[in-house]
């Protein structure tokens, strides 16, 4: 199952919401793998890899946070010039939408990885897979 | 079941004789009894003798809220001091608060038409009724104290407030009834959830829900939520409150108790009488109080008469759920917007808290609507376009509602604040004089 599981977080734009949700996690020992935050002039969407998703939900929720769990798709690239020109080469030529992607570097390797979001996550994995792409596997990243 | 079978299914025509015996003799009471009143009916020129048939009321004039403050403290009471019993007042927010003034036998009758209202919600000597309108000046908590007692039913005085002992009180007292404003029900219901109590472990069946204006959708929702049927009742300080009307369990519309309280319809332009079943401001007049007569009493609610017997048998006059409150009124760019409107559109949302607040500014020159919804989980993903198709649509259906455009802002949830008592939805912050 090639399939990360990544969770959402509904921020309304006001002080001290965003650190508020990072120290609900704080507080039940839940690390943080990657992080993006979508930001609008109304709200936000905080999106992170925990290597513990339902906990996380949990926790949050607790908080009268409102959260969602979906799916997204981690590849692994080599951390140089065009590594994810390659990710998207082989996305764009197989026509598929990007929804939104992040990447983040690995300490220790020379890989980066990148989590993203296409339209259809299966079709997306297939064509990553057919392109040759490194797909990482939940406990490949949460292992990191 | 019907309480007072006699006074709750008279023919029109006992009906009218009746209203026409005692608005004659509380007309004479209140001139001969209140200052106010001599003057008031001298400067209109008019006589209690003239009133010869109901519709002589219109003769007479009006008495609105401001006549009623301006009496403060007793200056509206028809007896001496000593036969008053009881007082309660309002909350004053606006100004010196109205005060009235209970004899014993306003308090027979005020326990009399709460009867009839509990009964009407299906009450008797079996159920327990958990009031949590609040006892004190305020009227809520002992009227319905007075009429559960009249019923020989169990009343549980918790008053407002303190949620979570209401939540133990009604597991472990296994309330019935339960009494209190809609908002507040359903804060009860969403905090019942979230503390998982089931249907299962709560007995009630009932609700009175009054004090504030709610929907029919909010109906549906705390029906569904508390797995009750959920009735509407009205009443107001001024006049006596609650228990002027109630709704039967053919929830449609509150049968007024008009053996005591004789209503009209008014246009608030012209101040005439509308016909039977067109909306206007209701007008009230105590037939029977004691302590405090009040003639043709503007009471700014916005709602329509119809006339006939009811399906649940009874032939009180019903009026219809209130829309709004000429003063509640807001004017957006020149167009009249209820709040309850907005309630009503976002009720139509699946899974949309009812919970919400309206916020009037006038950045430049435009008025700009803003409608505060808490977010859910069914209102939210991980991809900011649905996130924004779904204010929009919220955004659609409030047009649709009220015929202007508005900007919905998604806030988290519990954020909004929770009412006890009147819930507070709208804010406008328009420096305009009313």
């Amino acid at each position: 199952m090639m399939k990360l599981k990544q969770t959402s977080v509904f921020l309304e734009n006001r002080k001290g919401r965003l650190w508020k949700a990072i120290s609900t996690l704080r507080e039940a020992d839940i690390n943080i793998r990657a992080l993006s935050i979508a930001d609008t002039s109304e709200f936000g969407i905080l999106r992170m890899i925990v290597p513990d998703p339902d906990k996380a939900k949990e926790v949050l929720e607790e908080n009268t946070f409102v959260v969602k769990t979906n799916e997204v798709i981690g590849v692994e690239i080599p951390d140089q010039p065009g590594g994810l020109d390659g990710i998207l080469e082989i996305l764009t030529k197989a026509d598929i939408n990007v929804e939104y992607l992040y990447a983040f570097v690995e300490k220790k390797a020379d890989q980066a990885i990148v989590v993203l979001r296409t339209e259809n996550i299966d079709s997306g994995i297939k064509a990553l897979k057919e392109g040759g792409a490194n797909l990482l596997s939940p406990e490949e990243l949460y292992g990191l | 079941m019907i309480w007072n079978r006699e006074a709750e299914c008279m023919t029109t025509g006992e009906m009218e004789e009746l209203q026409l015996k005692r608005l004659q003799e509380v007309v004479k009471r209140a001139y001969e009894n209140v200052p106010y009143y001599q003057k008031a009916f001298d400067d209109a020129g008019v006589k209690p003798e003239d009133i010869k048939t109901l519709q002589d009321i219109e003769k007479l004039p009006f008495t609105s809220k401001t006549d009623l403050r301006d009496a403060y403290p007793f200056g509206m009471f028809a007896v001496p001091d000593d036969d008053i019993v009881e007082i309660h007042t309002t909350s004053g927010t606006t100004g010196k608060p109205t005060v009235s003034g209970y004899t014993q036998n306003d308090i027979e009758l005020w326990g009399e038409v709460v009867a009839r209202a509990l009964v009407m919600a299906g009450g008797d000597k079996k159920d327990k009724i958990q009031n949590c309108y609040g006892y004190g000046l305020f009227t809520g908590g002992m009227g319905v104290h007075y009429g559960g007692q009249k019923i020989g039913a169990t009343v549980i005085p918790v008053s407002a407030g303190n949620t979570m002992r209401q939540i133990e009180i009604m597991q472990d007292f296994d309330s019935t009834i339960l009494t209190c404003t809609p908002s507040y029900a359903m804060y009860l219901a969403e905090v019942l959830e979230n503390q998982g109590v089931g249907h299962d472990k709560i007995s009630l069946k009932a609700g009175v829900f009054g004090a504030e204006m709610w929907t029919e959708e909010m109906r549906a929702e705390i029906e569904k939520r508390l797995n009750i049927d959920a009735l509407n009742i009205y009443g107001l300080t001024e006049i006596i409150g609650p228990g002027v009307a109630q709704e039967c369990m053919v929830k449609d519309g509150l049968h007024i108790f008009d053996d005591h309280f004789y209503p009209e319809i008014i246009d608030t332009q012209t101040l005439k009488a509308l016909p039977a079943g067109e909306k206007g401001e209701l007008v009230l007049t105590t037939l029977t109080r004691e302590g405090m007569p009040v003639i043709r009493f503007r009471t700014r609610d916005i709602t329509a008469l119809r006339y006939g017997q009811c399906e649940c048998g009874r032939t009180n006059v019903k009026m219809d759920r209130i829309t709004g409150r000429s003063d509640d009124m807001l004017k957006i760019r020149g167009v009249i917007v209820f709040p309850s409107q907005i309630e009503r559109a976002l009720l139509k949302i699946e899974g949309l808290e009812p919970q919400y607040q309206i916020i009037v500014s006038r950045p430049q020159q435009l008025d700009e609507l803003e409608v505060q919804v808490e977010a859910s989980p069914a209102l939210f993903s991980d991809e900011v376009k649905y996130v924004e198709e779904v204010k929009k649509n919220i955004e659609q259906h409030i047009h649709n509602e009220i015929g202007i455009r508005v900007n919905v802002t998604l806030v988290e949830p519990q954020s909004l604040p929770r009412s006890e008592g009147k819930a507070v939805r709208v804010i406008d912050k328009r420096k305009l004089s009313k």
